[in-house]
Formats: C-alpha cells, sequence, structure tokens
C-alpha cells in the first residue's frame, strides 16, 4: 500500500480527471477529452472507468464493481481487488452499501440514492462513429447539433429488421441537447439513467470522459412509429422467479436447454436471501 | 438583348456572384468571377481542366474557403453566414451533386436511408413517411424502387449517380450545384441522365449550376453558358449564341475542338 499513492494515479493525475468530470458534469452528455494514463490492465478492461473511479475515490468510500451485472466475473473481481490494493477502501457486493459503483455493461436493479456514484466503462464513446468515421466531423455535429445521421442508424435497423434491433449502446439525448452513448447497457436500462446517483462515463482508450448529473433528463431517440421499447427477454429468472429484471439466456447443457437468469446477481442473491 | 434573356431578368436573381477570387498560393484558382442565376435557370460552366471551374463551385458551395468576393442568395452573402445556418441551407434549399457518387452517398447505408438522410436531418420522425418519400424519389430518378434497401455499392455507376441526385433533390432545393455529373458514365447512361436532369429541372424549376467539360452536356442543359479559362471567366453569354458564335479565340478553339458525331 505504501508503494503507491492512494487510489494509484498521482494527485496531479486526479486532479486532471476532476476538472473533466466536473466540466463534464457542468454540460451533460458532452464528451470532454482527458489525458488518458496507461493502467496496469489493457485497454478494453475498463481503463476508463478504473480513472474516473481512482479520481473519485476517498479512503471512507466502499466500492462495488460489476460486469455484466454480476460481481463474480473477472473483469470485476480484479478492478475490485486492485482498489482493495492500492486504496485499501472497503469492497462490497451489495448495491445498497456502496457508495462508488463501477460497472460494465448495466445499472443495477436495485434503484440508486443520491449518495451514490456509478461510473461506467465506456469503449467507444462516440454515438456517431459508426456512421461518420472523421472525429473532427463528429465534434462538428455535436457542436453544431446535427443529430440527423443517427436517425439513419435507426431507420437502417428498421428498414433490414422491421423494427429497431439496436439493443444496447442505444442513443439517447440528453438535457435535450447532446446525443450520448450510454455505453454499452442494454436498452432495457436506458430509462432508468434518469437517476438520483450522479453517472460518470470513462472512456480510456479513446480518452473521454462525459457524465449525467442526477434527474438529468435522457431521451431514447426514435420514430413517431416505430416508438422506443425497454426490451428484455421474455421470461422468469430460474432462480428468484423475477420477471421485471433484465435476464441473461444461458445454455444449461448439451441438449440445448435454456433458461434465463437475473444479469444482477446481487439482486438475484438478495431477493432469494 | 433577347427575349429570354429579358424576360428572366425580370425577376429578382435567385443567385448573386460578385468579384470571387480564390488563390492557391500564388497561383490563380480563380479570380473576379461574377455571375446572376435567375430563377429555373440553368447556367453552364465550360473551361480546360485547371480553367478554375470546380474551385469556383467549391467556393460557392462553401467546401473551400474563398479570399475575396460575395456569394449572395436571399439577399444574404452565404460566404459570411455563421457556420449552423450554412450548414441548414446548404441540406435544405442547395443540393451538390458530386462527380462521383460515392463522394455524395454514404456507401455502408442502403438507398433508402442515403434519400431519407436530408429528411431526418430536417426534423423528419415519421418512419413510414420518411420511406414512401424515398420510394417515390427513387421512382423518379428512374430507379426500381424494389431495391430501396439494397446499399448503393450493388448499384451500377449510372445508378449511384442517379441515387445521389435524388438524396439531394428529396427536400426539394432551390439550388443544385453540379460537378460533371455525367462524368465517367457511358454515352447511352449519360444521355439517359441527362435527359432525366433535364426533365426533375423543368419540372421542379430548379435553378441549376452545372460544371463540365462536355459541350454536349451544356447545349442539352444549360440556359447560360460561362467559359473559363486560367481562372477567369473569358466568355458569358446564351448558350446557343456562345456555341454558335463563339467571340473570344479560347471559345473559338473550344467549340472547334469537339468531335463531329
Amino acid at each position: 500500500m505504501s508503494d503507491y499513492n492512494f487510489a494509484y494515479l498521482d494527485e496531479p493525475t486526479k486532479k486532471m480527471i476532476r476538472r473533466a468530470i466536473l466540466k463534464g458534469l457542468a454540460v451533460p452528455g458532452y464528451q470532454v477529452p482527458f489525458a488518458s494514463r496507461e493502467m496496469p490492465m489493457p485497454y478494453g478492461w475498463g481503463t476508463g472507468g478504473v480513472q474516473v473511479t481512482a479520481a473519485c475515490l476517498t479512503p471512507e468510500d466502499t466500492l462495488k464493481v460489476i460486469d455484466q451485472g454480476a460481481d463474480d466475473t473477472t473483469n470485476a473481481v480484479s478492478i475490485r481487488s486492485f482498489f482493495a490494493k492500492v486504496a485499501g477502501v472497503a469492497t462490497t457486493t451489495r448495491t445498497g452499501e456502496a457508495s462508488v459503483i463501477q460497472t460494465r455493461h448495466r445499472i443495477p436493479e436495485t434503484p440508486l440514492r443520491s449518495d451514490q456514484i456509478l461510473v461506467y466503462q465506456v469503449p467507444i464513446p462516440e454515438p456517431l462513429r459508426f456512421l461518420e468515421p472523421r472525429e473532427t466531423e463528429t465534434r462538428r455535429m455535436h457542436a453544431l447539433e446535427e443529430y440527423g445521421l443517427m436517425h439513419i442508424k435507426l431507420y437502417e435497423d428498421i428498414a433490414r429488421h422491421g423494427a429497431i434491433a439496436t439493443a444496447y449502446a442505444y442513443p439517447a439525448l440528453v438535457n435535450g441537447r447532446h446525443v450520448f452513448d450510454p455505453s454499452p447497457i442494454p436498452r432495457f436500462d436506458n430509462p432508468r439513467l434518469e437517476s438520483p446517483a450522479i453517472q460518470l462515463f470513462g472512456a480510456g482508450r479513446e480518452q473521454r470522459i462525459y457524465a449525467l448529473p442526477p434527474f438529468t433528463r435522457v431521451q431514447s431517440l426514435d420514430f413517431d412509429d416505430h416508438p422506443f421499447e425497454a426490451s428484455k427477454a421474455d421470461g422468469a429468472c430460474a432462480l428468484c422467479g423475477a420477471t421485471h429484471t433484465y435476464l441473461d439466456e444461458i445454455v444449461a447443457d448439451d441438449q440445448g436447454t435454456r433458461r434465463f437468469q437475473c444479469s444482477d446477481t446481487d439482486y438475484c442473491m438478495e431477493r432469494r436471501a | 438583348m433577347s427575349i429570354l434573356e429579358r424576360s428572366i431578368s425580370a425577376e429578382a436573381p435567385l443567385l448573386s456572384v460578385n468579384g470571387l477570387t480564390r488563390f492557391y498560393g500564388s497561383r490563380v484558382g480563380c479570380q473576379n468571377v461574377a455571375f446572376d442565376l435567375y430563377p429555373g435557370e440553368v447556367m453552364g460552366i465550360v473551361g480546360e481542366s485547371g480553367s478554375g471551374k470546380s474551385t469556383l463551385l467549391s467556393c460557392l458551395a462553401g467546401h473551400l474557403e474563398t479570399d475575396a468576393g460575395q456569394v449572395v442568395y436571399n439577399g444574404q452573402d452565404v460566404l459570411t453566414l455563421p457556420e449552423p445556418a450554412r450548414r441548414r441551407l446548404m441540406r435544405t434549399d442547395w443540393a451538390f451533386v458530386h462527380q462521383h457518387a460515392r463522394d455524395g452517398l454514404r456507401m455502408n447505408v442502403s438507398a433508402g436511408g442515403n434519400v431519407g438522410e436530408r429528411l431526418m436531418a430536417g426534423g423528419a420522425r415519421h418512419y413510414g413517411n420518411i420511406r414512401k418519400t424515398a420510394e417515390d424519389w427513387l421512382e423518379r430518378v428512374e430507379i426500381d424502387p424494389g431495391r430501396i434497401d439494397d446499399r448503393p455499392s450493388a448499384f451500377s455507376g449510372g445508378m449511384q449517380q442517379r441515387l445521389q441526385i435524388a438524396r439531394g433533390l428529396v427536400t426539394g432545393p432551390k439550388l443544385v450545384l453540379m460537378d460533371e455529373p455525367t462524368g465517367g458514365l457511358d454515352v447511352s447512361v449519360q444521355a439517359r441522365l441527362l435527359d432525366l436532369l433535364r426533365g426533375l429541372v423543368r419540372r421542379m424549376g430548379l435553378s441549376v449550376v452545372i460544371v463540365t467539360h462536355d459541350i454536349g452536356v451544356v447545349r442539352l442543359l444549360a440556359d447560360r453558358l460561362m467559359v473559363m479559362r486560367h481562372g477567369q471567366v473569358v466568355e458569358h453569354g446564351l448558350t446557343d449564341r456562345v456555341l454558335d458564335d463563339p467571340q473570344h479565340a479560347y471559345t473559338q478553339l473550344l467549340v472547334n475542338s469537339v468531335l463531329p458525331t
């Protein structure tokens, strides 16, 4: 522990990241560039989220890390033990007990409170990226609110699949101004982005931070005749019986039997306790 | 002054260009170009390669910075408009047809999406209506509406060019800028495209600035003609007058260089 500064990053770096976070909170949905550092884990493992978490942590915090809703996957376990080691903070798997939650691809089912911070790991922060490869052009489009392109993606979905097939990373308009990519959370979670908690998004490789202040208006993009729908698998959790949670589909045996299970392991466990 | 010239100059010009100048370092791109374009009029710009005709068109469209001059549209100098307003103008009231269709199309988006883009950029949010409009426009540019979900990369060169035109015209623009729209197409496809363009221009009452090195194209489409050389306008007048009775030595050379058909 004494070999590292608190939470791994040096203090000037944390200050730089906090400035980016504050700017992100001041302009909800705007992607603030920041000088992302090399972290002791590969890109794609949540280097952006880890840096944001490191800049937010205080010694009194309790940290929870989830990956696709689960507390026990490699990514979640290694990031949790990373901060236990370099920051010495308490860790938990209980959503209600955590003050900082780092997440990959899910929002916890347990409603968040205003004293909690949710940190997302973001692979590609630019919602327009696959439609417009030039960064100079996408930044100009954000600046001028030219978001017609975003609807082309949805149009293509309907033309090809008969319905909006974008099931994750579903683009949304933040505070009536910036279209943003809510990281690859399932679109089931999109309506839950309007939350009392502070939500921070960190993209390490792309060097961007953006944020949603509490209770920010988030409108998922759609067409008048194809409205947004927060879809989930039609089934119930095989463990706790929940039908209102986001479900993972699991192949259970060699015969291809399938069953559903809550993607949020902590929530499922609490229901069974 | 001919009857035609008098009848169109009775209205105010749609586009009025004054002293438009663009340098590439010390070389001249185009210098002191001035013309008026009236509603429903087609203006051809001809000249050899490097004469500045494409530079002029790019300056009009705002693709290139201009060193001096004005481009007045609807009483406003387009060159001094703030960028949001200029870009809005470019995707509603104006359209640009590139020489290479792939410059003007989104190649990884279906034909319907390409035609619908300007509608959605303008705030259209009803999928069914957008699709219906796109189908309608594909038909108007003689593309089978059954191919609405095909990507432009599956289209022939002539179809891509027609799709690009549909994509530009879907918002009902008043002014269309065309850069060698028939370049690189074979003769029969060219003829069909020109036929289509002529029909659309007449029906929609479009004003067009068309840049080409093909005298045949301007003779068919253009009401008036501007001849450029070394970045300067050397001759300017009604198409038939310029082509049948060229005054400037260079125009005479140009007209005489056309291969007899």
